[in-house]
């Protein structure tokens, strides 16, 4: 009987340790995160307070400068073209050719898609720089719409591959033998079934445009330039609207966690094909 | 349509995208490297062979400094990123109330906008008034001047690196403990093995596939680093955070050196590859 209280102690021990572990370890990977919504409801004042104020009148200030100061709303509506676009071009682009390399063995065009990911960004940056400037394609849509094209198109075709994978053969064989065309069953068959996929595909790469910094910097201009480009033009330019700093870099953020809890189950494949960096 | 022509139609304009956005930009950065081109001045690129390698390697100090601030920052991150990855995937793998909640809230600093978290950050490190000083206040440490110090500003980048992608070691480590069979592990209790036994003989000769997986990505990865350094320091200060990805950002579109620039692009990219082909050999070896 005693060793049995024991025992339980020592499993009641271990679990106050466990949960007090877990406590710190979410504490440390969502701090920034309560800070940057805790910061912008502070005063520019509050923000540069020292010791840091916990406790204080939120006001919603920050939130409606940015919007009645800054032409925000306007560069949202520029990186939801961008984005929007480029995942349009990039479904057409990508889901024939998820679907080729699925149905007709081209993995070697696969594994070469997905190579991209090795080759920094910036170079692709400079020749499309270049290209650009000679075609007029700077500051257009058009232009970083095919350049978003590189964090697309690879990141579609291979969650799609997969979703491919998982049609059974049979179904597309019948619809072949009823009459249908090898696209009749591409569209009328195999894409019906991966609806789910193809939605989480769009989702994943509308974040990963959303949130992508180092193309616009470079290829958009002032009519074009997306979120990420301008809230850190706020920072670069106007270091002492730090609520403003605050208050932008939490609407730019709010969409994408909205986004990333509707794809959850294929976030982390999504990392480690997509997202082109630097 | 011919039966046999519809194959190649659903990869052709995959094809086409590979070759007009992914292979003529990376042989044009090749063909440019060989020349010297300011893209400020009118004149076309006049050919000079691999003089641009040349004066890397010899002639240019910046270079030298990119490339030990490149290692030193990839180097120290990923390692701890791997080691801490693994250990919150061995914490977290049991069952517990809100496993789900616990996991979809680590997924927030890989989901979230670079740009957002780095201004953040940079506003945490703030030496005058940031929060991070006073986290070390009340720890009874003396205050630091992180991304202002010119030692103290890789360490501050790294722990905000180490911050927004340990989770997705985690996740993908935690995903490959929770797919191992359980007979291993009840055999090894009957003989008597320990909780570091288990996971030393166990856990991680059977998860390895997956952390050298996950290695490969961080290194790729973290070389390429661009948002989270450029908005927080720019390679500052002076030089102290200046990676190659900044290195090759300042020549090519502050000073416009693009034959330059697209060389030290190579030599990026190889290093890339060289970083990954390293992985495949430890990888094989500890097989």
């Amino acid at each position: 009987m005693r060793a049995f209280h024991s025992a339980r102690r020592v499993g009641v021990a271990r679990q106050v340790t466990f949960y007090a572990s877990l406590v710190l370890v979410l504490a440390f990977f969502l701090f920034p995160f309560f800070w940057m919504i805790i910061n912008s409801f502070k005063t520019n004042e509050r923000i540069q307070e020292y010791p840091p104020a916990w406790a204080f009148a939120p006001t919603t200030g920050n939130f409606q400068d940015v919007f009645r100061q800054t032409p925000f709303l306007r560069h949202a509506g520029n990186s939801l073209i961008v984005a929007l676009g480029s995942v349009g071009l990039g479904l057409a682009l990508g889901l024939p050719a998820a679907y080729g390399i699925a149905r007709y063995r081209f993995h070697r065009v696969g594994v070469a898609i997905l190579a991209c990911r090795m080759i920094p960004g910036v170079s692709f940056l400079l020749p499309w720089f270049i290209v650009f400037r000679s075609l007029g394609l700077l500051d257009t849509y058009t232009g970083l719409v095919i350049a978003h094209l590189i964090i697309t198109v690879p990141l579609i075709t291979w969650i799609m591959l997969s979703f491919f994978e998982e049609v059974p053969v049979e179904l597309e064989e019948a619809a072949r033998i009823d009459g249908c065309s090898p696209w009749g069953a591409f569209f009328r068959v195999a894409l019906p079934l991966v609806r789910s996929g193809v939605a989480a595909a769009a989702i994943l790469a509308l974040i990963f445009c959303w949130n992508h910094f180092l193309l616009p910097l470079i290829l958009a201009g002032p009519r074009t330039k997306t979120l990420p480009v301008v809230v850190y033009s706020f920072m670069a330019f106007d270091e002492l609207n730090l609520g403003g700093v605050y208050a932008s870099a939490t609407l730019i953020t709010m969409p994408v966690l909205a986004m990333t809890l509707l794809v959850q189950r294929h976030f982390v494949r999504g990392l480690l094909i997509g997202g082109v960096k630097g | 349509m011919s039966e046999r022509g519809a194959p190649w139609l659903f990869i052709l304009p995959a094809f086409f995208f590979l070759v007009a956005v992914v292979a003529f930009p990376v042989l044009y950065t090749v063909a440019i490297s060989l020349t010297r081109w300011s893209a400020a001045v009118t004149e076309p690129p006049t050919w000079i062979g691999l003089a641009n390698y040349a004066d890397m390697a010899t002639a240019s100090p910046e270079f030298r400094n990119a490339l030990l601030v490149s290692i030193y920052f990839t180097g120290v991150s990923v390692a701890i990123e791997i080691v801490l990855g693994i250990a919150l995937a061995q914490l977290l793998n049991r069952d517990f109330v809100g496993k789900g909640l616990v996991r979809t809230l680590l997924l927030l600093p890989v989901a979230g906008t670079p740009v957002a978290f780095a201004l953040v950050w940079r506003n945490m490190y703030n030496p005058s008034y940031g929060i991070m000083n006073w986290f070390m206040e009340q720890a009874g440490l003396p205050h630091q001047r992180w991304l202002a110090g010119i030692s103290t500003v890789i360490p501050s980048l790294i722990l905000f690196d180490v911050w927004q992608w340990t989770p997705l070691v985690m996740l993908i480590t935690l995903a490959a403990m929770e797919a191992l069979p359980t007979d291993p592990y009840e055999a090894a209790v009957i003989d008597g093995a320990g909780p570091v036994e288990l996971f030393r003989h166990i856990t991680l000769p059977l998860i390895r596939p997956a952390v050298f997986a996950v290695m490969a990505l961080r290194l790729m990865d973290s070389f390429k680093t661009f948002d989270q350094i450029y908005v927080t320091t720019q390679g500052g200060p002076g030089t102290a955070s200046q990676t190659l990805i900044l290195y090759v950002f300042d020549q090519a579109f502050r000073y416009l050196k693009i034959g330059y620039a697209s060389a030290v692009i190579i030599v990026l990219f190889l290093m890339i590859l060289a970083s990954n082909l390293a992985v495949v050999y430890l990888r094989r070896a500890a097989a």
